[in-house]
């Protein structure tokens, strides 16, 4: 809507600090951040929780809390300093010149309020009448490719799904044209398939308009995917930019270094090493630093880094590096040593889990649902199953049957250690009870916030493990040390532990009564890299030495690759596919494994051909005739697909795929070099 | 789990958070910065001071009859005057905050136990305890306070003991309904999962993992319910079916004195009505910067 001649930069950031005033004594927040916008470009920051991130796209709208504040240096939107603005012209700045989306699209909308009278809203705002408004915002749907706009706008945001919520907001925020479009985690929450939807708008979006994109993310893959630069943020500063495909391929910072090397990726598995991990912690807001603010954590750093704070050193094409060694960054010492995690000795035809004919229906007010429709599984000793697929596909229910939450329908059959398994906790034996344990997601509801470490775990031990005493005390010693957590945090509850070592509370509690199955259900979705990656090596080391198996499941497939031996993809409660890790991921699979494969943005870039799914996972109360996964399929052959459901056959020994495509065909589809090293494994 | 050495790193995961302390360090310290918790606080300190030692704090015994000086009005000797018999109204006051606040407090504890225990059972175990105990709880909420004490009192003939159960009785629903909201969003999270993954009793998993995190609504409840126990038993005493002559209490006295009050002899009535004022605004006060400080 800005009539004037557009200014070539969208957004200049020059040297700012940010500070919060907490209990009278001022913390900085971001200190001395540049970096600038032109109109049509796309920019990314990235860097860990408390790195700054949002603080940045909070001043950027002027929304900053109350006890926060720009306290030096300058953003200019558009030409516009936005630091002079107040009032009516600050609100007149949201409204035209720069727009966010935020990370829940369901929290960013009116519930109250139906989709089409809420994006009409923007343009009453930007002066249209009311007839006006409706057609523009029915438009401004179609341009998010909503293909039925009319409908969509008759509805509230809680009948749509998340993905269509987010594009509704994106929407919105490009109603007017705004110089500057924030993306503050977008994507985060959202299933890879429904992210790689949300993605691919974003940047065909990009081709269109002349808007500048500000995204903001952890996830370095989604930021190498759809930036042209990008920005790394560590405590409040950013420590290297430049192009993004050159930092990512080629960084010069140590932080950025490290934090790369923490991702498994590049088909990484536990047999390669330890994955490396970033020693030490963040260091307090508002702590006093002299010199660089990662020495600490820095396996390069001298003396001088101590002392003499490093500017941001140019390195030629747009990059920059605030490291005194920049040169020597690639080289930096691994702060683990990459050790090969050693597999336990496994016996091959042994079983400790066998599930078969798994089917759960649950009843919402009178629909059946089916949420797992004869799944069959084994789980062999100290071996990782890995469970894969979007929300809605079975696995969490299985998970939860298995764990005896969950009591399945008649028929189904669970055994462990070739006994069965009751359906229900308080039906099991005391033995089967140790034995099948649960590491959750978020350590936050996981553990009891009223409880102290030493309770937690040592009510586990007395429950499961049956101690007492000073026998119950000396096992929480070798337990909890054996997670890696020291003495000194016995006695402090959750709220005072980081994120990372509450994980590690909930591991230590899992294992307490020597369990042979633990069930992890994300357990490093809710972590930053650096600490996911020294969690995964415990999982691994615990592996190992316990001789435990594990039920993984977890959205992020570098994860379950690293991590996994076998994998199981389930589609609305049936498994597509089963099979050693290293043949799930390399071709010939399911069409819809390579589709989930194919959604998942990552730092490599150089990404094989896409392969989108439209659309949402469908209805588990009532699931498309013959094969479910028709509906989406992109290598759908023909009628066959929609009146049989075909079988779950082998494709290999060890390796079944539930497709109507003949192995051949498939094979050469999905370019699979040849059948011999499809069966590498 | 065998462990290699006794050196444990404390690598990549994070350390204390730093600088925020415990959450319940974090309500006391907004609670102490709170005015309205002070002001409140401090009447109520007052009031139960008076509670433990009216009597002997007290100028006058409250019992003592000046038949010299019947119904005088303020003075250097009686500051606050005396009533019809003679006795001293600022003795009477101060040693009738006793009556009042151990009637109140016992019937809003046992209130809150019996409530608290309620919620706790139909919150966690839900279904058709829920859905049974439930329809008497509403059945009970429907009830009017001082009407259904009046009646019960009324049948039963007036005692401390008829006044506490009587009341807590009443209360008890109220608490419930709070508790068992309180439960039903904490037994969601996946501790409650965890626990019953080591098979525990119900009973330890509302008593030890449920109960911690939901004392916060019931402190908040207690207090609020405090403040209406005082006026319900301020209320039953005038009615002269709460304390019984010759305790000195506030409702009581008031309702021996009002007939006066058309005579000017209005201080026989005032320092008594201000008392029960003062008390139940300073426990709502309490109340408020309490729910406040936890909210912050």
């Amino acid at each position: 809507m800005s009539t004037a001649e557009p200014h070539p930069d969208a957004l200049i950031v020059d040297h700012l600090d940010i500070a919060y005033t907490v209990r009278g004594r001022v913390r900085p927040a971001v200190r001395d951040v540049s970096f600038r916008i032109t109109r049509g470009e796309a920019f990314g920051l990235v860097g860990e929780s408390g790195c700054g991130k949002s603080t940045i796209a909070l001043a950027l709208v002027g929304y900053l809390p109350r006890n926060g504040a720009i306290t030096g240096g300058s953003v200019v939107v558009d030409g516009i300093d936005a630091r002079s603005l107040e009032g009516e012209e600050l609100r007149k700045h949201r409204a035209r010149r720069v727009s966010m989306v935020y990370q829940d699209a369901s929290r960013a909308l009116n519930p109250s309020m139906r989709v089409g009278r809420q994006v009409a809203e923007v343009f009453e705002v930007a002066g249209c009448d009311r007839k006006e408004a409706l057609e523009r915002a029915e438009q401004a749907l179609k341009r998010v490719r909503i293909s039925d706009p009319g409908g969509v706008m008759r509805r509230y945001p809680h009948q749509l799904s998340g993905g269509m919520q987010q594009r509704v907001v994106i929407a919105m925020a490009l109603a007017v044209e705004p110089a500057l479009l924030i993306l503050d985690e977008p994507t985060t929450g959202l299933d890879a398939t429904v992210e790689a939807e949300v993605l691919d708008l974003v940047a065909a979006l990009r081709e269109e308009i002349s808007t500048a994109l500000l995204f903001i993310s952890h996830n370095l893959g989604v930021i190498a995917r759809m930036c042209d630069d990008v920005g790394v943020l560590y405590a409040g500063e950013l420590v290297e930019e430049g192009s993004a495909r050159e930092v990512f391929d080629d960084p010069r910072h140590p932080y950025t270094v490290g934090l790369l090397r923490c991702i498994p990726r590049r088909g990484r598995l536990k047999d390669h090493g330890v994955l490396d991990t970033i020693p030490g912690f963040l260091p307090p807001p508002g702590a006093a630093i002299e010199g660089c603010i990662f020495a600490e954590r820095c396996g390069l750093a001298q003396d001088r880094c101590r002392t003499d704070p490093p500017p941001m050193y140019d390195l030629g094409g747009r990059r920059g590096s605030r490291c005194h060694f920049h040169e020597q960054a690639p080289d930096l010492p691994r702060a683990t040593p990459p050790d090969p995690v050693v597999r336990p000795a496994g016996v091959a035809d042994e079983l400790l889990l066998r599930a078969s004919s798994v089917s759960k229906t649950f009843r919402f007010g009178g629909v059946d649902v089916h949420a797992l429709t004869g799944v069959d599984v084994e789980i062999r000793p100290g071996e990782t199953l890995g469970l894969v697929g979007e929300s809605g596909s079975g696995k969490t229910t299985l998970a939860r049957v298995l764990l005896g939450i969950v009591k399945p329908d008649a028929g189904s059959d669970v055994e462990l250690d070739g006994r069965p398994l009751a359906g229900e906790t308080k039906a099991r034996s005391r033995d089967q009870v140790r034995a099948v344990q649960i590491v959750f997601q978020n350590p936050d509801s996981a553990l009891n916030r009223r409880h102290s470490v030493r309770r937690l775990v040592g009510r586990s031990l007395s429950k499961l493990a049956g101690l007492r005493g000073g026998e119950r005390e000396a096992r929480l010693l070798e337990l909890t040390r054996s997670v890696k957590l020291a003495d000194r945090y016995l006695d402090l509850r959750p709220s005072q532990l980081s994120g990372g070592l509450k994980q590690r509370v909930a591991i230590a509690r899992a294992f307490a009564g020597r369990p042979q199955l633990v069930v992890c259900d994300e357990p490093t979705s809710a972590l930053d890299v650096s600490v996911q990656a020294a969690i995964l090596n415990l999982l691994a080391e615990l592996q190992t030495k316990e001789r435990v198996s594990y039920l993984f499941i977890s959205h992020d497939l570098g994860v379950i690759r690293y991590l996994s031996d076998r994998i199981c993809v389930l589609y609305l409660g049936r498994v597509m596919e089963l099979g050693p890790a290293e043949a799930v991921f390399s071709p010939p699979h399911h069409p819809y494994t390579e589709a989930l494969l194919s959604a998942v943005p990552t730092v490599d870039g150089a990404s094989p051909e896409r392969i989108r799914l439209d659309g949402e996972i469908p209805s588990a109360a009532d699931p498309p005739s013959g094969c479910v996964f028709h509906t989406r399929c992109p290598r759908k052959v023909g009628e066959i697909c929609e009146t049989t459901e075909p079988p779950l056959a082998e494709a290999e020994p060890g390796h079944a795929i539930r497709c109507h495509i003949p192995l051949a065909e498939l094979r050469e589809l999905q370019g699979a070099p040849t059948p011999a090293a499809a069966q590498q494994d | 789990m065998s462990t290699e050495g006794l050196t444990v790193p404390t690598e990549a995961a994070g350390a204390i958070s730093a600088g925020t302390g415990s959450a319940r360090r974090e309500v006391l310290h907004n609670l102490v910065r709170s005015k309205t918790f002070i002001v409140g606080g401090l009447i109520v300190a007052w009031w139960t001071l008076c509670a433990i030692a009216g009597y002997h704090i007290a100028p006058y015994t409250p019992f003592e009859q000046d038949l010299n000086s019947v119904n005088s009005a303020p003075s250097s000797t009686h500051w606050f005057g005396t009533d019809q018999i003679g006795r001293d109204v600022f003795s009477r006051v101060l040693a009738g905050a006793r009556s009042v606040m151990v009637v109140s407090l016992a019937a809003t504890v046992l209130g809150t136990v019996l409530g608290t225990i309620l919620g706790l059972v139909t919150g966690y175990l839900r279904g058709w305890v829920d859905e049974s105990l439930g329809r008497l709880i509403d059945a009970f909420l429907a009830l009017p306070v001082v009407v259904t004490a009046v009646l019960v009192v009324a049948a039963l003939g007036p005692s401390d003991i008829t006044l506490v159960i009587c009341i807590g009785l009443i209360f008890a629903p109220i608490i419930a309904r709070t508790v068992r909201t309180a439960v039903i969003q904490e037994r969601e999270l996946d501790y409650i999962t965890a626990a019953r993954l080591r098979d525990e009793r119900g009973t330890y998993i509302m008593y030890a993992e449920l109960l911690p995190n939901v004392l916060p609504p019931i402190l908040v409840e207690f207090t609020v319910r405090l403040g209406y126990a005082i006026f319900t038993v301020a209320s039953l005493s005038f009615l002269g079916l709460g304390i019984q002559l010759p305790t000195p209490d506030w409702g009581l006295d008031i309702s021996q004195n009002i007939s006066v009050v058309s005579a000017g002899y209005w201080w026989e009535v005032l320092f008594a009505a201000a008392a029960i004022a003062s008390l139940v605004i300073a426990i709502n006060l309490v109340a408020d910067a309490i729910a406040k400080a936890m909210d912050d």
